[in-house]
């Protein structure tokens, strides 16, 4: 009996706290509702909270644990995200799909902060559609008492000495990509023939590879599990700093360099707002904020020089531009992915 | 008054939530948008039929099986401790079964590795003692133990309830007639709980074969299995066909391989109560 | 024999608590990597408080988990006991539909749901999350309370209605006990099917309705933040708490046989 009583009673106080939810969700119509889509972790919270009280915009915060998922929940419809943050090959494909709104840079004054060579980026050349918001690079990271030899060149991840040592990125477009480039050919080919070597490659390497991994290979490094890596620029700061026998480095044969930037769906219904928060974000103190807490590299000239001389020197997060020669930006393969996808199957059954 | 008509709210919710749902699916794996619109193809269906996403399929299959078969093996004692007389608190004991459930999958995923790595606790543990360090990590084995570790809750829970429902006189009766533990055991408890069994292997086979996070993080990516691909299709190339026929394929399987099961249930269930 | 029990029972207990333990233990690591330790800290519970994201992701973690647990298993109640009772063919139809869910992969669910919703207009919020996560939750319901009817004497029902009792006094008395452990069971099933969701709930639910699993999942880029750590420690302290409580109080009622 006691026991259907405490039943009926935590379903009363279930329901009744739904019901002041819901009606709390009704109140607040006075003020404009930014909705905003980004990665997991990707800013520095106390940001929207100034920015709420500034601008009196309420903001709703989501997230995404990839660019394609973004992708699907935006494409779907029924959902109104006023800002996103995708990344340079996925903003291309939403310009060519016809998915977001040109952002009249007018309403940005604060795009000057900018640097310049971030600016007409390959997949958005007229700087219409984005704002750059993070940027950084791909690279090796490895543990300098593990490794006796010189670090300059993928062809290090195939030497037979590291068997078992070596990390990869469980990510399709990341290790076929670094392997093309190796093969001195485009990260962006269509060409079925240099993808299928990619793949041969790719498969000789798979005995020496101790594990495809996703964001653990931060741990693993720091923690001494492996003496190579293939990670971002951004994150390798960080295990820097937690690990100093890591060092990092961009392979002669050229990288890639990737962008994330805030750009405003076309389902958004509160252009200008969205066009507020996204200004707001590039605001030198905003930016340098934001950069602090996440780590990665901002696109912000200002904000730059904000930063600890020691990080500006760091090429790890601020590259050369000779270093970067080589590096090229991802763009939207659209139907070439599905043989991406054969080929990575293929190097994972085999 | 028919008393299956009370599931008809169920059915209703049923064909809405689920039915719908799949005809979708099987709408995007028989057809493919060409210029002249949308045509019925079977495309999709001969895509599958390579030897390489056959295996990947196999594979799926075998680990699950294999997963099923551990969680058996480890649940069924486990559920039959629980449900003996001598525990009071077994209430307590089944809910703290499941509990590790409910902490976020990934980061007990997460926590395994940290178990598991070359520097991790047990091997630490193990080179304290002079022992050479092992390689638990990134091997069939290592994504097994995930697996059982994610799943042996299911296994146990419908066994357990099962279990402790059994007619407690039948028992004592058959201690009267001076049968001795194992008898009673394999002609009484075992045959009693095949409800409980099926069950368990139901709720552990079927979610087994379309995992794929598991064997990300324990097996260090080394395999594709079915869930990788079918999501791949969906969320990476956008091949919602390619993914729609890979998932039909695999329930018509799964489907079939639950009918058998249920064929040899029924053989049992004979003698039963009723 | 007594301790061959105790001693199995130890290990897999162990097998269950280690990486709780471990993620525990880094909730108070000093360090945002998992491969160093960096010292005894609480700052990660302070800014978990702090962060508004986790904690609105909490409650409706928790909330939806009740509700679809609650619905679920009225409705999966009610479905097992008709279906029990159908005839061959329709029975096998009805049992084998409803193991879709369970064995479609999770992004098959999702997709065709959200297709779904939208189809109808329906813009993605609370209810539509709330609707998906009863989908999935309904066949471990019925599968769980399935063989317990199986297991029970189907004449005590009609024995009960032959002794002058209305159906529905004969269900209460008569088939819920019985009945009553494949039900908790299910419930339990769904609440932790539920509390653990991603790849469905990400498709299904709109902006602003978020749960720990997806902020957790999108923090795959970045690495777990080690708040959710703290989050988890506390929830799990909190749930291990609530059991000790409540098996305190209905231990009042010993001498009644444990309904489960």
């Amino acid at each position: 009996m006691k026991q259907k009583l405490n039943a009926k009673l935590s379903l009363l106080v279930i329901v009744f706290t739904l019901l002041v939810l819901l009606l709390t969700a009704c109140g607040q119509s006075d003020r404009v509702t930014l909705k905003v889509f980004n990665w997991g972790d990707y800013m520095d919270t106390s940001i929207i909270a100034d920015f709420e009280k500034e601008y009196n915009i309420k903001v709703i915060y989501s997230t995404f644990a990839t660019n394609e998922d973004m992708y699907v929940s935006l494409k779907s419809g029924g959902n109104s995200y006023d800002v996103a943050f995708p990344s340079d090959y996925m903003i291309s494909r939403m310009i060519n799909e016809d998915m977001l709104h040109t952002i009249d840079m007018n309403n940005i004054p604060n795009y000057k902060y900018i640097d310049d060579k971030f600016k007409n980026l390959p997949f958005d050349s007229n700087n219409e559609y984005s704002v750059p918001y993070l940027w950084g690079t791909l690279g090796i990271v490895y543990n300098k008492t593990m490794v006796d030899d010189p670090v300059d060149s993928w062809e290090i991840l195939w030497n037979e000495k590291y068997s078992k040592q070596i990390l990869m990125l469980d990510s399709q477009r990341d290790s076929i990509g670094i392997t093309l480039k190796m093969l001195g050919y485009s990260m962006n080919t269509k060409e079925e023939d240099q993808l299928e070597e990619a793949k041969q490659k790719l498969i000789e390497q798979k005995p020496l590879v101790l594990a495809y991994v996703g964001d653990e290979v931060k741990d693993k490094m720091v923690g001494g599990e492996a003496a190579l890596a293939v990670v971002w620029s951004g994150d390798a700061v960080a295990m820097k700093w937690e690990n100093p026998d890591l060092e990092y480095v961009i392979p002669k044969e050229g990288s890639n360099l990737w962008f994330d930037s805030a750009v405003i769906p076309k389902s958004s219904k509160h252009k200008k707002e969205a066009e507020m928060f996204i200004n707001y974000l590039s605001e030198p103190e905003v930016a340098f904020r934001n950069t602090d807490y996440i780590g990665y590299s901002t696109p912000n000239k200002e904000t730059m020089g904000m930063l600890d001389q020691e990080l500006i020197e760091d090429s790890t997060a601020y590259p050369s531009d000779a270093e970067i020669e080589n590096c090229e930006v991802f763009e939207d393969l659209s139907d070439t992915l599905q043989i991406y996808d054969r080929i990575w199957t293929e190097i994972k059954s085999s | 008054m028919k008393k299956s008509m009370i599931a008809y709210p169920y059915l209703v919710w049923m064909i809405i939530f689920i039915l719908v749902p799949l005809l979708l699916i099987v709408f995007y794996g028989f057809t493919k948008t060409t210029d002249q619109g949308i045509v019925f193809t079977l495309d999709h269906f001969k895509r599958f039929f390579e030897p390489i996403y056959i295996m990947v399929l196999l594979r799926s299959l075998y680990l699950a099986l294999i997963c099923t078969v551990i969680c058996l093996l480890l649940g069924y004692p486990l559920s039959l401790i629980l449900a003996s007389k001598e525990y009071r608190h077994k209430r307590v004991l089944v809910l703290l079964v499941v509990i590790p459930m409910w902490m976020n999958f990934l980061l007990r995923t997460y926590a395994w590795l940290t178990l598991l790595e070359k520097n991790g606790v047990i091997n630490t543990f193990i080179s304290f003692f002079g022992l050479p360090k092992m390689e638990l990590l990134y091997n069939q084995g290592a994504v097994v133990l995930g697996m059982v570790y994610n799943f042996l809750p299911f296994m146990v829970l419908p066994i357990y309830s099962v279990l402790i429902k059994i007619d407690k006189s039948i028992i004592e009766a058959a201690e009267d007639l001076g049968a001795d533990s194992k008898t009673i055991f394999g002609k009484i408890i075992l045959p009693l709980s095949l409800p409980g069994i099926v069950s368990g292997i139901t709720m552990v086979y079927m979610p087994a074969v379309t995992t794929f996070v598991i064997s990300r993080l324990l097996g260090g990516g080394q395999f594709t299995l079915i869930g990788n691909l079918i999501e791949q299709q969906f969320v990476y190339t956008g091949e919602w066909g390619f993914g729609s026929a890979l998932s039909i394929v695999m329930m018509i399987l799964i489907l079939f391989s639950m009918a058998i099961m249920s064929r040899y249930e029924k053989e049992r269930e004979g003698g039963g109560l009723f | 024999m007594r301790f061959l029990k105790r001693f199995y029972l130890g290990l897999i207990f162990l097998f269950l608590y280690a990486p709780i333990l471990i993620l525990m233990v880094f909730s108070f690591n000093d360090s945002k990597s998992r491969g160093n330790w960096g010292g005894f800290t609480l700052r990660w519970y302070a800014e978990l408080f702090r962060d508004r994201e986790i904690m609105s992701a909490l409650y409706y973690t928790i909330v939806i988990a009740i509700l679809s647990a609650l619905i679920a298993t009225a409705i999966g109640m009610v479905a097992a006991l008709g279906i029990h009772n159908m005839n061959r063919f329709g029975k096998g139809l009805v049992i084998n539909i409803t193991y879709l869910p369970m064995l479609n992969p999770d992004i098959v669910t999702g997709i065709s749901l959200m297709i779904l919703f939208v189809f109808v207009n329906m813009e993605r919020g609370f209810i539509s999350l709330l609707i998906a996560h009863i989908t999935f939750n309904i066949p471990y319901v019925i599968f769980s309370i399935m063989p317990k009817l199986k297991q029970m004497n189907q004449h005590l029902y009609e024995a009960a209605l032959d002794l002058g009792a209305t159906p529905f006094y004969a269900f209460r008395k008569v088939i819920l006990p019985e009945i009553m452990p494949g039900v908790i069971t299910g419930l339990i099933f769904a609440f932790t099917l539920s509390i653990d969701d991603f790849v469905i709930s990400y498709f299904t639910t709109g902006a602003g309705v978020s749960n720990l699993s997806i902020v957790i999942h999108s923090m795959a880029r970045r690495g777990i933040n080690p708040t959710i750590n703290a989050l988890s420690t506390l929830m799990f302290i909190t749930v291990l708490l609530l059991l000790i409580i409540v098996n305190k109080r209905t231990a009042n009622n010993s001498g009644k046989e444990n309904v489960i």
